[in-house]
């Protein structure tokens, strides 16, 4: 069953397509890689997914709702999560209070003004703490984090958000060998029960979590298929190695 | 493991003597000042306090939700002006009736002063509703609050960036202090409102009437400490600190940062509505000088002086400076605003998070990282660290 169809998606910057009439679809429960080169229109596409760019053509597609027709706020509240590329967490907050008001429900102004921590919630951010190797780092503000850890901290606020889809933009930029290893152990396990979109250009990461890879190149599905397929495609290969 | 560990206030000791500072203040505005100081000088104090309403405000959204606001004085003139509409149509109903000759030549009955004056024949329309004093309170505490959400929810909606909001701001307190001295015949232009007698019957002028006006200032302006206190550590204070940080993202975390942002400066305007309405009624005075780019200015170092994470460093901000003023006024007639200058810039040099910021530093053992304050610290002095 499909979660996610995006259809002939095309946005253009001053003429030039970032996205050029792409067409993708994401199963239920599916994890999918979508690797590519520099200016493939990875990162567009997922911003074009949340709301925070608005395509020039073409639509997305999330179970039964149009997120074209949405602002970022609502896409989030529909169940889409989005990780971006440069770790984005509220530095001056501690790792506690990131996780916490990453918990949906209560976001209005006067929900919010009046939000009680139940046992439950608590209890939440003590698992979510635990499957992102925070929890020794509960009070710690976030700006004082590691590279790593903020990397982290903001997948953590997403599995807070419980979202049916989680878009991960780079998930192990700039980690070490050990944590990458530890991040794709995460993922295997986060991933199971929704749907997930990761762009990755590390080969060896993409290989330890992917099931399914679609490879995009100047704004265009180039392959797609499992990695074995994907990196003996000649089209591929060329692209990456070619010139 | 407890959940009240995680609410991001310091404990033990330190913690107490947080909890304390508020009660410290009302015990210095509530029991020591008013004991210590003459009728005068209380007077003088409470024009401090009702400026700290703004102040209080200030650091709400500008400390904790990133808006600098170079307007206040809108919101305070607002409050002000409403509430000396209620007074001085009390005055002009009184004059009448003691059938003084000249009132019953100069002008139509009931008529305020400066609108004979001007040849206004009656009265307009607009002022009709603030002969009551219910409805005078309650356009003062609802319409600057409503106005201030309507105009920031318009433009933080479209995400009309910090800069222009600040200058939006701006223009609009030049606006304001403009439209009131142009419609002389219906706001009493340059020269103000004034000339006041009684409160509901109450004489203004009366020492135990100005003790009491003080006394409910001075309630009222903790009681907005506390709502502010309890804003920021809400929820919501939260997403305020990370929409100030990190507005684009919050977005993504499925809130509305205009929503926010927007409540937050009718909760900033309210509290200047009341310490406007406050300032009428006890210096006995609505000014176009008070709402316009200046004191709107003012209010901002306020602020800063206090320190603009600290509602409570706002109130001793507003209190000093207002002291300061006064002091180098009387003392240093033609150098004053120069050492007004000069202490604003001592302040933001060796202390940028102000006054309450000396707290951290004299807090023992322990460095100034104390969440909220250090971050400001750095960014207003990126070479501290």
């Amino acid at each position: 069953m499909e979660i996610l169809s995006v259809t002939d998606l095309t946005v253009s910057f001053d003429g030039f397509k970032a996205v050029d009439s792409l067409s993708l679809r994401v199963d239920k429960d599916e994890l999918r890689c979508v690797i590519g080169p520099n200016g493939a229109g990875k990162t567009t596409l997922l911003d074009m997914i949340c709301g925070k760019t608005k395509p020039s053509h073409g639509s997305v597609k999330f179970k039964n709702l149009d997120l074209t027709d949405m602002i970022e706020y609502q896409i989030t509240r529909a169940g889409v999560g989005r990780k971006f590329q440069t770790p984005s967490t509220y530095e001056d907050l501690t790792v506690y209070e990131n996780l916490e008001i990453s918990y949906p429900g209560n976001r209005g102004v006067f929900g919010s003004l009046f939000f009680k921590r139940t046992s439950q919630i608590s209890d939440k951010i003590d698992a979510v703490a635990q499957q992102i190797f925070l929890k020794d780092s509960l009070d710690t503000k976030a700006g004082l984090l590691s590279h790593g850890q903020k990397q982290w901290l903001e997948i953590g606020m997403l599995l807070m958000q419980d979202p049916e889809l989680l878009l991960l933009d780079e998930p192990v930029a700039g980690m070490s060998a050990r944590e990458r290893e530890q991040t794709a152990e995460m993922l295997n396990s986060i991933s199971k029960g929704r749907s997930t979109v990761v762009i990755e250009h590390d080969m060896a990461f993409v290989r330890m979590i992917a099931h399914k890879v679609t490879v995009l190149h100047q704004g265009k599905l180039l392959a797609e298929g499992s990695m074995d397929q994907v990196q003996n495609d000649e089209r591929v290969i060329e692209v990456y190695l070619g010139h | 493991m407890a959940s009240t560990v995680h609410n991001g206030a310091p404990g033990g000791v330190w913690g107490l003597l947080n909890r304390y500072a508020l009660i410290l203040l009302a015990i210095v505005i509530l029991v020591v000042l008013p004991l210590s100081l003459g009728i005068f000088r209380l007077g003088l104090l409470a024009k401090y306090l009702s400026f700290a309403f703004c102040a209080v405000g200030i650091v709400l959204i500008w400390g904790y939700g990133g808006i600098l606001s170079l307007g206040q004085g809108v919101f305070f003139g607002l409050g002000s002006y409403m509430m000396a509409m209620f007074l001085k149509l009390e005055r002009a109903a009184e004059a009448d009736s003691s059938t003084s000759a000249l009132s019953t030549f100069f002008g139509q009955a009931g008529l305020p002063d400066f609108m004979s004056w001007n040849s206004v024949e009656a009265l307009p329309w607009w002022w009709e509703p603030f002969h009551h004093v219910w409805f005078t309170i309650a356009a003062i505490v609802i319409l600057p609050p409503l106005l201030a959400f309507i105009l920031a929810y318009v433009n933080f909606r479209r995400r009309v960036g910090e800069v222009y909001f600040s200058i939006i701001t701006l223009s609009l307190s030049a606006i304001m202090a403009i439209v009131i001295i142009g419609q002389q015949g219906y706001t009493g232009g340059i020269n103000g409102i004034t000339d006041f007698k009684t409160f509901m019957g109450i004489d203004l002028d009366q020492d135990r009437a100005k003790v009491v006006m003080y006394y409910i200032t001075a309630v009222l302006l903790i009681v907005c400490v506390l709502v502010g206190q309890f804003i920021v550590r809400s929820r919501l204070g939260k997403v305020l600190v990370a929409i100030r940080d990190r507005e684009d993202r919050v977005r993504f975390s499925g809130y509305d940062p205009a929503l926010f942002k927007a409540f937050i400066f009718a909760v900033a305007a309210l509290f200047s509505s009341i310490g406007g309405a406050m300032f009428t009624m006890q210096i006995g005075l609505a000014s176009p000088s008070l709402v316009g780019i200046v004191p709107s200015i003012e209010m901002v170092i306020y602020a800063a002086v206090g320190g603009r994470l600290s509602l409570i460093g706002a109130v001793y901000g507003a209190m000093l400076v207002g002291y300061a003023k006064t002091f180098f006024s009387e003392n240093f007639v033609q150098y004053w605003l120069y050492l007004i200058g000069a202490l604003f810039v001592v302040v933001v040099m060796f202390l940028p998070g102000g006054l309450a910021s000396l707290m951290d530093k004299l807090r023992p053992g322990k460095k100034s990282e104390n969440g909220a304050m250090s971050a400001a610290v750095k960014e207003l002095k990126p070479e501290a660290r």
